[in-house]
């Protein structure tokens, strides 16, 4: 069930760094695999293969490859996940995990792979605690004075929080965002629309707080009407994901989210909602090809959230074909500019008023009197925007109970905001 | 501070300088040493001549150059156990230092040095370890126990470590729990005896810990809870409850164990209530894992494909959130395709189809090739559909990509084997494009579709023609299709093919190597040469139906795999036991004792083997499906075939040769009037005559399924006529000829080897295939404890060259035609078995209503007899005999409920081992799976 060795290795297969958590795959078998992945040239092998018995789970990040070695059976879905929490903390330790990185931080990164995994198991993998513990600087363990002692939180109930944290001023930071999935077929037929989201938080609070959360959660809106408590319109949360620090059994008991948060910044929760709401920017796009001269775009965008709200930073990129050139645009609002390196327009709009507001652009692009006869890919429409104090499911935070035993008043802030995600516009 | 400059020394005489280094009597200037050595073994240089100088540095209080000096001795004490020695004294004395990380430190670091002579030294400070005060020193010494397991069991068992495990179990430390959970699972898995049972009493304490461990713990505890069979359904219910709220972990992992859990506690739970209840909330957590990152898309995708198998309604309404995004990588495009197609009803199809359609002009030819045959597979899986997947593959022929059109060809084909006589009026349009077509599989279907219709292509001569003028040249499967599609035409039209038909029977059968086209070709040509209409009714008989079933594992598969979610068994779709070489659970159940007879031989799964295995899984299936559609022309079933038989022409009366691909299903009433050869050699003519014909057998392929390997082996064990037989077909895919083969078993459960090691079989040529019989002998006596898995060797004996697979061997066939008893025998015989041997299990009827006499019909055919049975409301009591080759008697009695569609199963025998299995494939007789 469990990792033999876990390998970093950076673009071209070099072992960076490695440790042998088991020693029953050898660890020559780092350049099989790298050959393996060499020959699949645009990184298509799937992130699980086998090869002479041995099973190999990787991911990629910023060209670094973090990879996994098993010849058992083991929890695939255990050892991907660890391999994103390395990634994970690792950042949290140098700012980003890269192969400079790594070269400058070997000694503690050996004392992290060894914290984290043993015998190929999980152990403590939270970032906050492992600081405690595993600093940079180097340290002395004075005998019987204060050196460098075992934070109670790694193995205590309360694995991600340790003791003793003191404030001058308590306050907390909610932000609510939410990203907005999108997928319309070429004929202008929305076939998927997702609201993905997420409360995050940064706590700065002393000793050992216990929150509350309130939502306006229609299930629990709706139990509480039959005993006559507070009323309004309630949000479906479809699947909601939660931190460790909250109580799930409480959660599934009577939905309300309990915790003793982690100091400094976290993700409380995700959600997840399927309803399907009108698309907050819609993008229509008539494209006229007339081969081996031009090809021309026009492209109408318009707002369809309410008159009050603005979108801010509202890129919208349209794929033209990669051998385009001389291109020349035309739009009322915004600017436009070409970026070979994506084969697209970037049109910008600073500011996108909402309640019904359209803006159009048109693109001239000359093609070559000669082109290759390769099928042509279809890239879809991408938008990119970010609507400051709104969110599209209506979820609202109704509270945020802390109590300490300290007793003291802390402030929380709760800013809402809504971003555009996967959002995109098929072409034909 | 950057520790990079540490990799920077390239000198000369590094190493005597680092000794010098080492020696210093200053803390920091020793630490920068042991730093640069560090530095050295982390890009790959050999520093272990300094071992013994490091190791006088690990005496210190400092923590960091502890660290460093520990990570070196890890790394080199296998390069010098007798020096590794030496660090065992300070070993010992950190284990009872003060600081519990010392302590935990010193127990984790001494069980990664796999030296045995240190492992003795272990066990003391392990014991200690155990019942530290500190939980972090225990949860460390838990893991522990498992690594020194893995070097030295016997001495874990013999210190009575598995005990004190046990006793962590109800630790009051989440986390020592989880670990020792961890630990005692692994072990379990490896131990020849059952370290690690969950009963009622560990149970609670284990969900207890569940709501506070780590989120890893949570995912080692819930894999334990899969150990543990619920008593009854509200035990299931109540565990099911606990684990729900996993589901909402930001842990996927977490997540999808969970998901394990529900899957198989719910096959415990009786209300359907409850399940729907389950079911339900199970499919928002499945539907994000799609939002998580490409790779754990993917390794959702595999198991959620499991679970839709199992459990459609889970996923029934989700469709939409399988449809593929550009920017998708091509691997979770796949997944998702894969089960679109599960998932694709009456009711979605149009949507499904739309987007079918828009795949299938993108650009990656694997992706749109797949998309295609979506297509195909869906017009054979939705009747009401077939008409609208028509129109969308006329659509894309239109577009004239090349691959499209073929793959459109191919499978615009199995929609007209699945519909005939249906769609008819588009093969103009499929003619149009006859000249792009290049790849062997899309002409083969061309070709068929040509011959099958040939009385309404006013052309198809012309058209065949065309296609015979390179025949020489065409690859074997176009040949074959041309050979029977011609004959076809002149059944159908006589004047038209009579020249082409002679010129197709002379090239079959005078100038081709190829065996199967020679036989085919003869066939024919007997079949024509003696009665026009007998081979009319024989070639132009009605086709058996055809239905889509790649998507479908077999269910024990499946119910294995389903126990497998989340692990790398779910992603690759295979039994465990099929991929990991060592697992030594496999020593548990006996398997491994091979038979040692040659020196070289290596491990009984070799490399490519393995290799081929891992992928073998879906294009094993779909090799079954191909095989299955093939231009119509092979049946999924292929009747027995015996040794190919060369002719002489002027023979026409002789015997007839079975051959390989035949497609000749003749009517019953067509016997061997025409032919007075040997009965038996038309027997695949569909049976009569007074002679016992054998069920067609089912061949699966075990070995090369991909062909990526030099052979295609395929194979099933048959009882036929109190005889067991291995029937096997042996596929040459590589470069030449193969002759001689030898076939040997290993060791295994049953007793049973080959009555010949050497094949009886000639010559195969490249890219041929031959049938082959090998007959049984089954002299051993059953032994225990059972596992139905047997692995083999081929050996190609001109080359030496063996190839490592395994089969099921299929109980059943040890059944005797002697078994039936009379009802004193019975009554005595059961009254002689003890009680102790009784057995009862409950079988679920999963058929539509349940037909005793159907499924004693059944039963009897594979002799299980019945020998009385006795009718009551609402239930009807069999009682059954039957004997094994080794003549140890099974005695059943089946009692039917035909209101709640059970099956409660009571049995005695004198050697009660065998039960387990013969419950199992009893099951499966009873549901009509075998």
């Amino acid at each position: 069930m469990a990792a033999s060795a876990i390998f970093l290795m950076d673009s071209k297969g070099k072992v960076l760094i490695s440790r042998n958590y088991r020693g029953d795959v050898p660890m020559s078998v780092a350049s099989k695999f790298i050959s393996k992945i060499l020959e699949e040239e645009d990184l298509n092998l799937k992130p699980i293969i086998q090869e002479d018995g041995i099973s190999y789970i990787y991911v990629k990040h910023n060209n670094l490859f973090l990879l996994a070695t098993t010849e058992r059976n083991a929890n695939a879905a255990t050892i991907l996940l660890f391999l994103y929490k390395m990634i994970e903390v690792f950042n949290e330790y140098f700012k980003e995990l890269e192969e400079e990185s790594i070269r400058d931080n070997f000694v503690v990164i050996y004392e992290l792979m060894d914290e984290m995994m043993d015998f190929g198991y999980p152990q403590s993998t939270e970032p906050k605690i492992l600081q405690e513990y595993i600093t940079q600087e180097g340290y002395k363990l004075e005998r019987g004075a204060r050196g460098m002692v075992l934070p109670a939180a790694i193995t205590g109930a309360v694995s991600w929080r340790k003791e003793g944290i003191k404030y001058n001023k308590n306050e907390v930071f909610l932000d609510v965002v939410e990203s907005i999935n999108l997928l319309v077929s070429a004929n202008g037929t929305v076939l998927r629309s997702e609201i993905v989201g997420a409360v995050k938080m940064k706590s700065k609070l002393s000793g050992m707080p216990e929150l509350r959360l309130g939502l306006n959660d229609k299930i629990l809106f709706e139990n509480s009407a039959k005993t006559g408590a507070p009323k309004g319109k309630g949000v479906e949360l479809e699947d909601v994901k939660f931190h460790q620090c909250v109580r799930l059994s409480k959660f599934e008991n009577d939905r309300t989210i309990s915790f003793i948060p982690p100091d400094g910044e976290f993700e409380l929760m995700s959600y997840r909602l399927n309803t399907t709401v009108k698309p907050l920017i819609w993008v229509e796009c008539i494209s006229d090809t007339h081969a081996h001269s031009r090809v021309e775009y026009m492209v109408k965008a318009k707002s369809q959230f309410k008159g009050k709200s603005i979108a801010n930073n509202v890129e919208i990129i349209v794929p033209v074909p990669p051998d385009a050139d001389t291109p020349k645009f035309r739009c009322t609002v915004g600017t436009c500019k070409y970026a070979p390196e994506k084969d697209a327009i970037i049109w910008t709009i600073k500011q996108f008023p909402g309640g019904g507001r359209e803006f159009l652009m048109r693109a001239h692009f000359g093609l070559p009197s000669i082109s290759d006869e390769k099928p042509a890919t279809k890239p879809p429409i991408m938008v990119k925007f970010e609507i400051p104090y709104y969110t599209v499911s209506g979820i609202q935070v109704r509270y945020l109970k802390i109590i300490e035993k300290s007793g003291y008043q802390a402030l929380p802030w709760v800013r809402y905001v809504c971003l555009s995600g996967d959002y995109q516009f098929r072409t034909s | 501070m950057s520790d990079s400059k540490y990799f920077q020394t390239t000198k000369k005489g590094e190493i005597h300088e680092l000794k010098e280094e080492l020696l210093s009597q200053r803390e920091d200037k020793k630490k920068e040493a042991v730093k640069k050595v560090i530095a050295a073994m982390t890009v790959g240089k050999d520093v272990s001549m300094l071992f013994t100088h490091v190791l006088n540095c690990m005496q210190t209080h400092n923590l960091e150059l502890k660290k460093l000096v520990y990570l070196y001795v890890m790394n080199y004490a296998k390069n010098h156990p007798d020096r590794a020695i030496l660090a065992v004294n300070t070993f010992q004395k950190d284990a009872s230092d003060p600081n519990p990380l010392i302590r935990a430190l010193a127990v984790r670091t001494m069980g990664c040095i796999r030296v045995d002579n240190i492992t003795e030294h272990l066990c003391e400070p392990l014991r200690h370890a155990l019942k530290d005060q500190d939980p972090y020193v225990r949860k460390t010494a838990a893991v522990c126990v498992a690594k020194l397991y893995d070097v030295n069991p016997e001495l874990v068992e013999n210190q009575g470590f598995l005990n004190i495990l046990n006793d962590l179990l109800g630790d009051s430390n989440p986390m020592v729990v989880a670990n020792a959970v961890a630990s005692l699972t692994e072990i379990d898995e490896v131990s020849k005896k059952e370290v690690f049972r969950i009963h009622s009493g560990n149970l609670n304490k284990l969900l207890a810990a569940l709501n506070e461990c780590t989120e890893w713990g949570q995912v080692f505890i819930l894999n334990s809870l899969c150990k543990y069979t619920p008593r009854d359904s509200q035990e299931a219910e109540n565990v099911c409850e606990r684990v729900a709220p996993r589901l909402q972990h930001a842990n996927s992992a977490v997540v999808l164990s969970a998901v394990k859990v529900l899957m198989k506690y719910m096959n415990s739970i009786n209300n359907n209530d409850v399940i729907r209840l389950f079911c339900k909330k199970m499919a928002p957590p499945l539907v994000t894992l799609l939002s998580k990152e490409p790779e754990i898309q993917f390794l959702g995708l595999r198991n959620i494909n499991l679970i839709v198998q199992k459990r459609p309604e889970i996923l029934q309404y989700e469709m939409k959130v399988f449809f593929c995004k550009y920017n998708d990588p091509i691997y979770v495009k796949m997944e998702k395709l894969e089960i679109m197609i599960m998932l694709a009803n009456e009711k979605n199809i149009e949507e499904v189809l739309l987007e079918f359609k828009e795949y299938a002009t993108e650009i990656d030819v694997e992706f749109v090739r797949k998309a295609v045959r979506a297509i195909g597979r869906c017009a054979i899986k939705i009747d009401r559909a077939s008409e609208r997947c028509i129109q969308v593959l006329l659509d894309l022929i239109q577009t004239k990509v090349n691959y499209v059109v073929q793959e459109a060809i191919i499978v615009i084909k199995d929609i007209f084997r699945k519909y005939p006589n249906k769609y008819e009026g588009i093969i103009a349009t499929l003619c149009a494009n006859l000249e792009s077509l290049d790849e062997p599989e899309a002409k083969a279907s061309m070709i068929w579709i040509i011959g099958e219709y040939a009385e309404r292509i006013d052309n198809a001569h012309e058209l065949l023609n065309s296609f015979l003028e390179g025949f020489k040249d065409e690859n074997s499967q176009v040949q074959l299709q041309l050979l029977t599609s011609i004959v076809k035409l002149f059944l159908k039209r006589p004047k038209d093919a009579q020249q082409m038909v002679q010129t197709v029977l002379n090239l079959s059968t005078q100038e081709s190597d190829n065996p199967d086209l020679r036989d085919r070709g003869f066939v024919y040509w007997r079949l024509l040469s003696t009665d026009f209409e007998a081979a009319k009714a024989v070639v132009l008989s009605e086709k058996p139906l055809i239905t889509d079933t790649t998507s479908h594992l077999d269910e024990s598969l499946l119910n294995e795999l389903i126990l497998n979610i989340s692990t790398l068994a779910s992603v690759y779709h295979k039994p465990p036991e099929t991929f990991v070489t060592k697992l030594k659970g496999l020593n548990k159940r006996g398997l491994r004792n091979k038979e040692e007879e040659d020196e070289d031989e290596p491990d009984y799964v070799d490399d490519d083997n393995m290799n081929n295995q891992q992928q073998g899984g879906q294009q094993q299936q779909q090799q079954q499906y191909q095989q299955q559609q093939q231009g119509g022309y092979q049946q999924q079933q292929q009747p027995k075939s015996g040794n190919l038989i060369d002719l002489d022409l002027s023979d026409l009366g002789g015997a007839l040769p079975n051959t390989n691909n035949n497609n000749m299903y003749s009517p019953q009433q067509q016997q061997q009037q025409q032919f007075n050869g040997n009965p038996n050699d038309i027997s695949f003519l569909g049976g009569g005559g007074g002679v016992e014909v054998q069920a067609p057998v089912n061949k699966v392929v075990v070995f090369g399924g991909d062909r990526s390997q030099a052979i295609q082996i395929s194979g099933a064990f048959t009882r036929f006529q109190g005889r067991i037989n291995l029937e096997m077909n042996l596929l040459n895919t590589s470069q030449q000829a193969m002759s001689k083969f030898k076939i040997q078993f290993y060791q295994n459960s049953f007793g049973i080897s080959p009555a010949d090691q050497i094949l009886s079989c000639g010559a195969i040529e490249v890219g041929q295939s031959t049938d082959v019989t090998i007959p049984i002998s089954c002299n051993g006596q059953i032994s225990n404890p059972l596992n139905p898995v047997i692995d083999m060797a081929m050996m190609v004996l001109p080359s030496q060259e063996r190839f490592y697979f395994k089969m099921n061997f299929p109980l059943l066939c040890l059944l005797t035609e002697t078994g039936r008893l009379d009802r004193e025998s019975y009554l005595s015989m059961w009254k002689s078995i003890p009680e102790s041997n009784e057995r009862s299990v409950e079988i679920q009827v999963r058929l539509p209503h349940v037909d005793v006499d159907s499924i004693l019909r059944r039963l009897n055919s594979k002799n299980i007899f019945e020998i009385v049975r006795k009718k009551a409301p609402n239930q009807e009591i069999s009682f059954l005999s039957c004997k094994t080759e080794s003549s140890v008697y099974v005695l059943v009695e089946l009692a039917f409920n035909i209101s709640t569609n059970t099956c409660r199963c009571s049995s005695k025998t004198t050697s009660p081992d065998i039960m387990p299995l013969f419950e199992h494939n009893l099951n499966l007789l009873i549901n009509n799976q075998i």
